[in-house]
């Protein structure tokens, strides 16, 4: 079952490139719950299977793959956007930045004390990579909603690397910082409405009114 | 009774949503308030025993944060109740929910003893401070919640990665991952050094970012300056205390591994000195009152951290100061909202003489700044005295010297702002506005400045007690 | 000694029955009856039978573009062993050369191009250059990775190396090398999303525009030559992506036969349902592939 795991993995990976490749804010959001779902599958395939683990599974998949999916491309509509235009670094610089991230990640995690069994597994540079991905995303683009999506990659991160120690996260923890991701994008969803009312563009480059003189 | 404190609130939270009045709702502030104070001092005396598997326990550390948390929240529920009935044409239905979500959360922060439970409860609280910030529905203050959002949220979940590697170094060390506070201090001597490193950097920022630290401020002035009063003085006075919880969680395991602890103290002595730093430079000629009330509790975060890096003596006033900051903070945000309110405008170039027009409010707002700059009689001297003196004292001349000329710049600083806009003669070509002092408005920080100074001039010895307490669980021998 | 010759066959006269199949294919997409499928050999015997014609500014160079390409591509073809036999020429390190082949033949081709003084024919030596140099990087990785898989630097046993346990065992990485490679198969020949080889308008092509001034058997060489590069690379994705082996050595023929032939089914499926990339979307398809094959190096070198 390892060797699967490892495959979505990579598939995990992929999905990353494709994100930091694409400037269709549709496409993204579909990128990033099929990101969910694996996220959701994954931690059945290296872990025996037990009430915990059921929750945990559904909990995701709804969480990540449905809901918040939802409530990001919700937002998209009602900004009436498709794209993201202009970001700060071009998509193609950012899809190599992004590989070379990938790349660092790898030689990284090898050089990690784990744990003998987690030696051989995806998962640590799966994570370092998707947190770099989701770092990436945030900084160089522009609009609120790629950066939200920047956010949710970036969590997919830590929560790849919170796979290898479920019994560390009871399930009313995990449940809690579940709950709080989805109010926070249900906040940020809410935010990004108001921006694009206000400004008429969700382009957070034209947040600079506060600053100092 | 635990449960009561972070039950009470959200049940609160649920009248409030369900009374459909915008002139009643806001009284469901002060009634919880003031059952959640009478809880909160009856805790303090009685704490129960850790429960639920060592989970939940309000120690020492936990108590001196609640009483500062609660006498705050009580503060400004009175004050809420004036404000909002001035405010009668904005919906105040989200900002009373988001307030008592937000207390019942840090109630749970202050007696979580599981790790992953605080982090929980402290991204609760950064969440529901959100909706409060834009509580002014303007271009400026959206701006300031996106900032906020991002900011803290991006920085809580770098504070969750550390976490992750913090149970990971118990998982490497004894096969058994575990983020409970007691069982990671008994075995935190044994645990892989590298990844309790990593722990320590993560959750070092994580928690850095939330409470503010420098070179991770940058949200602060935007989000304290665009916010209400109100929400300003739970933000510098509820949630930086909340994330310095958690920063003194870490503390408490860095130094039970013995080695750690270091790396962490210096860490925290430079993160400090370099807010207070930032602080002086920007707080001089700052005509935005609110964001200079940032910038000073970006001073204070700074202090705090200090504190916490200087170690041993100075853990006393690092504690001490933390009460006394929040509560600071309680008179200077209500009355600058005060001044804010009567002046629709809140940079120096409009807002002066604010002692003639708002005698109450400036008064209080002078008397604040007094206090806040380390003036004695305030209680805010003594804690900043124990800290400098202990930095003294320990053969630290370089870190004491500092924080002293750091202060005078800052209290030079602040001055040129506060001054002029107490003081002189109110500017004449300025339409006034309806608002006046009233008691609900004036009262609550006035009560709160008689505390800062009642604990100046004579600490409670249970206070005291309770202080002692705190610092022997960071390890200062009593 | 059988397999060399058959070898030798196959690699000479099969190519253009790809152009054929693909043309097919497209037809029938479009509800057309289409070319018979044996055109392209129609078109090159008589483009053979022609006369030739030669610009007056052009000098040697542009005569020995098309001869030094199709020769490239000949020795290139020796070199890669075909349906799981080895290649008639194989030595350490040829995967060098075999990758090198291709850069003189491009090099003579762009060359050609520039020797005809013409504009057009600049600007489109000008985006092949471009393009081959992102798509090199990927062709590159591909065959490290294999290498590293077979540790070996023959072609033959690299490319023989990939079993279906090799799939079970490193299915991603198989899967990613499949994926860039067949992007590769596409944009070196030419082939749509990259460049429409039918199209003639000359601001929008790539491989067409250089070869607008040969004429005659020249003309007839290089549309040989261009199949013969499809077969090449079709033979490497085969190789990499349909590993199947029964040790009969005529059933392997056969296999190998019919799996080119599904190739080139596929290509003109892809040719029929897409349609042809912006140019300057064309870079990032290309790093795409590049990533792609980067990525199931780093999957095979940990």
């Amino acid at each position: 079952m390892n060797s699967f795991a490892d495959q979505l993995l990579v598939l995990v990976m992929l999905i990353n490139l494709v994100m930091l490749g694409t400037s269709r804010l549709n496409f993204s959001i579909r990128a990033v719950a099929v990101q969910g779902v694996i996220l959701g599958i994954l931690p059945g395939l290296i872990h025996p299977f037990s009430g915990h683990l059921a929750g945990i599974t559904i909990g995701i998949i709804l969480a990540k793959g449905v809901v918040i999916p939802y409530l990001i491309s919700d937002a998209v509509h009602k900004a009436h956007i498709k794209r993201e235009v202009e970001p700060y670094i071009g998509y193609v610089p950012t899809l190599l930045l992004g590989a070379v991230f990938t790349a660092i990640s790898f030689a990284f995690a090898e050089k990690l004390p784990l744990a003998p069994e987690h030696k051989d597994l995806l998962f640590v540079p799966a994570s370092i990579a998707t947190l770099l991905t989701g770092f990436l995303l945030l900084t160089t683009r522009r609009k609120a909603i790629s950066q939200v999506i920047g956010y949710l990659v970036m969590e997919n991160g830590i929560f790849i690397f919170g796979m290898l120690l479920t019994e560390a996260m009871p399930v009313m923890v995990e449940a809690g910082a579940l709950l709080d991701l989805l109010v926070g994008i249900f906040v940020m969803g809410i935010v990004i409405n108001h921006i694009s009312r206000e400004f008429s563009s969700i382009d957070t480059s034209r947040l600079r009114t506060l600053k100092e003189e | 009774m635990l449960y009561a404190l972070v039950l009470l609130p959200l049940v609160g939270a649920l009248f409030a949503l369900i009374i459909p009045d915008n002139r009643l709702r806001p009284l469901i502030l002060p009634v919880i308030a003031t059952i959640h104070i009478v809880l909160t001092s009856f805790l303090l005396g009685h704490a129960p025993p850790p429960s639920h598997g060592g989970w939940i326990w309000l120690d020492p550390l936990g108590k001196v944060v609640l009483l500062c948390i609660s006498l705050l929240f009580a503060v400004c529920a009175f004050y809420a109740v004036g404000y909002l009935s001035y405010r009668q044409e904005r919906p105040n239905r989200v900002l009373c929910m988001g307030l008592l979500v937000c207390l019942s959360a840090m109630g749970m922060v202050t007696m979580a003893q599981h790790l992953g439970l605080l982090w929980v409860a402290l991204e609760t609280t950064t969440v529901s401070m959100a909706p409060l910030i834009y509580f002014n529905q303007n271009a400026r203050s959206i701006e300031a919640t996106w900032k906020y959002l991002l900011i803290c949220s991006v920085g809580i979940g770098l504070a969750l990665l550390g976490l992750l590697f913090l149970a990971y170094s118990t998982y490497v060390a004894h096969h058994e991952a575990t983020l409970l506070l007691g069982p990671l201090m008994v075995s935190a001597r044994g645990l892989n050094p590298a990844w309790l490193h990593a722990a320590a950097i993560f959750l070092l920022v994580g928690y850095g970012s939330k409470m503010g630290l420098a070179p991770l401020h940058t949200w602060k002035p935007d989000a304290y300056g665009e916010a209400p009063g109100l929400v300003g003085a739970l933000l510098a006075g509820g949630l930086v205390n909340c994330a310095f919880l958690s920063i003194i969680r870490v503390y408490q395991i860095c130094l039970a591994s013995g080695t750690e602890i270091r790396f962490f103290q210096q860490a925290m002595l430079g993160m400090g000195l370099l807010s207070m730093a930032f602080a002086a430079v920007f707080m001089a000629r700052q005509a935005d009152f609110k964001r200079m009330l940032a910038y000073s509790s970006v001073e204070h975060v700074g202090i705090l951290a200090i504190g916490l890096g200087l170690g041993k003596g100075a853990l006393y006033g690092a504690l001490f100061h933390l009460l006394n900051n929040g509560l600071t903070k309680g008179v200077l945000f209500l009355s600058s909202g005060n001044i804010h309110r009567s002046y629709s405008n809140k940079t120096t170039d409009v807002v002066k003489g604010a002692l003639t027009r708002l005698p109450w409010s400036g008064g209080l707002f002078l008397a604040g700044f007094i206090a806040i700059t380390g003036s004695p009689p305030f209680s805010p001297f003594i804690s900043e005295y124990t800290i400098v003196s202990s930095a003294f004292i320990d053969g630290r001349p370089l870190v004491g010297w500092l924080f002293l000329i750091f202060l005078v710049i800052i209290f030079i600083g602040m001055a040129l702002t506060v001054l002029p806009m107490v003081m002189g003669a109110p500017p004449v070509n300025i339409e006034p506005t309806g608002y006046r002092d009233r008691l609900l408005t004036v009262g609550p920080p006035l009560f709160m400045l008689t505390i800062i100074l009642v604990l100046g001039l004579w600490p409670p010895a249970f206070l005291v007690t309770l202080l002692k307490d705190g610092a022997a669980m960071l390890g200062v021998k009593p | 000694m059988t397999d060399i010759i058959i070898h030798c066959a196959v690699a000479l006269l099969f190519p253009p029955l790809l152009l054929g199949v693909i043309g097919k294919t497209k037809a029938a997409f479009a509800g057309r009856v289409g070319a018979p499928y044996f055109q392209p050999y129609y078109d090159l015997i008589k483009l053979f039978r022609k006369g030739s014609v030669f610009s007056e500014t052009t000098t040697w160079v542009f005569r020995a573009g098309p001869v030094v390409t199709l020769s490239a591509t000949l020795i290139a073809v020796l070199l890669i062993p075909l349906g799981r036999h080895a290649a008639p020429l194989s030595f350490s390190g040829d995967l060098i050369l075999f990758a090198y082949l291709f850069g003189l033949s491009r090099f003579f081709t762009t060359l050609a191009a520039l020797d005809t003084g013409s504009s057009f024919e600049g600007m489109g030596a000008a985006r092949e250059a471009t393009f081959s140099c992102l798509a090199e990087p990927t062709l590159f990785f591909a065959l490290i990775t294999l290498a590293r898989m077979s540790k070996s630097l023959t072609l033959s046993t690299i490319l023989t190396h990939p079993t279906l346990a090799t799939w079970l065992a490193a299915g991603s990485s198989m899967l990613l090398l499949s994926g860039a490679l067949f992007i590769i198969l596409l944009a070196e020949n030419c082939r749509i999303p990259f460049d429409d080889p039918n199209t003639h308008l000359e601001l929008t092509m790539i491989h067409e525009v250089m070869v607008l001034d040969h004429s005659g058997p020249a003309l007839g060489i290089i549309l040989y030559g261009a199949a013969l590069k499809l077969f090449v690379l079709g033979a490497i994705f085969v190789n990499v992506a349909l590993p199947v082996a029964t040790g009969d050595p005529l059933t392997d023929w056969a296999i190998f036969i019919v799996a080119m032939l599904a190739l080139a089914m596929a290509i003109g499926i892809v040719e029929s349902v897409m349609a042809r990339l912006r140019l300057v979307r064309i870079p990032q398809l290309l790093i795409g592939a590049t990533i792609l094959s980067a990525f199931a190096m780093l999957l095979v070198l940990r």
